[in-house]
């Protein structure tokens, strides 16, 4: 009498690890290819995929300013750089940074070990103040905002990081400036 | 259903051993700053979600907003550095860069 009720179940509660499990595939997936594909350029799309999916990963957890920030400053400023990069730097070899992978295996090796001590790290741990299941996300622009302005709070540290960048930036071009021409 | 802690902290451990393997396996300079930002990523993962299920505010989300910055400049600094080795060497193998002078 009901079958119409039973033959469709109820979803919703297993959206949250499906569109994590998605997010973290393509995450680990680009990072994967990053880490290991043959031409440099190839490496850089993968890393293009796995910024995407943690920007994901960062809407997920209810950041939606950082969500946003990724994708202008990681993909639209940090990538468009290392792709600068390696057009600069491509000319060696004919190809664009075709490199012989001869150090991947132990390199992978020692990556898994670090993965399985971090893994067993944290299932042995339990972290104090934090809670199983957190409150409904809000959008935390505002409140992000306000910290970073407030004097008492991270005014300070906020003012710093932006001298910190102008004498970054300023460096950059004093240092990729052409020696001999 | 809702996910646990960990399972955010075990991606972003999960990432940063990507990362790792990037630094280490790679020896075109721009490939290693690639394996660094991997890194980076997934240091701002583990923050975000201990703010996510903290109760502390956006204090964590204020460290990401931070270690983004700084990635920023960081960027920039390194890959000017390279652009001036392969200036000078006319190569940016991180193997074959072993000399200080000159």
């Amino acid at each position: 009498m009901s079958s119409l009720a039973l033959s469709v179940p109820d979803l919703t509660p297993y959206l949250p690890p499906m569109i994590f499990g998605s997010l973290a595939a393509v995450v680990l997936v680009g990072a994967a290819m990053a880490a290991l594909a043959p031409r440099i350029v190839h490496a850089a799309f993968a890393l293009m995929a796995c910024f995407f999916g943690v920007a994901g990963i960062y809407a997920m957890l209810g950041a939606d300013f950082l969500a946003l920030a990724q994708v202008i400053v990681y993909i639209g400023g940090i990538l468009v750089l290392l792709v600068f990069g390696i057009l600069l730097t491509g000319r060696l070899k004919g190809a664009l940074g075709m490199e012989a992978a001869t150090r991947a295996w132990p390199a992978i090796l020692a990556g898994a070990l670090l993965f399985l001590g971090l893994a067993v790290a944290l299932e042995g741990s339990s972290f104090p103040g934090s809670t199983a299941t957190p409150a409904a996300a809000e959008a935390t622009t505002a409140a992000l905002g306000r910290a970073l302005l407030d004097p008492s709070e991270y005014l300070v540290p906020f003012e710093l990081v932006s001298v910190l960048l102008l004498a970054a930036l300023v460096g950059a071009a004093y240092l990729a400036r052409r020696r001999r021409a | 259903m809702s996910l646990p802690l960990n399972a955010w902290l075990l991606l972003a451990a999960a990432l940063f051993s990507v990362g790792v393997v990037t630094v280490l396996a790679r020896r075109n300079a721009v490939a290693v700053l690639i394996g660094i930002e991997l890194m980076l990523n997934a240091a701002n993962i583990n923050l975000v979600a201990f703010d996510r299920y903290g109760a502390d505010g956006v204090r964590g989300q204020v460290f990401s907003v931070f270690v983004l910055a700084i990635a920023a400049a960081e960027a920039a600094v390194a890959l000017a550095i390279i652009l001036a080795v392969f200036d000078s060497r006319d190569r940016i193998d991180v193997d074959t860069i072993d000399s200080l002078k000159g």
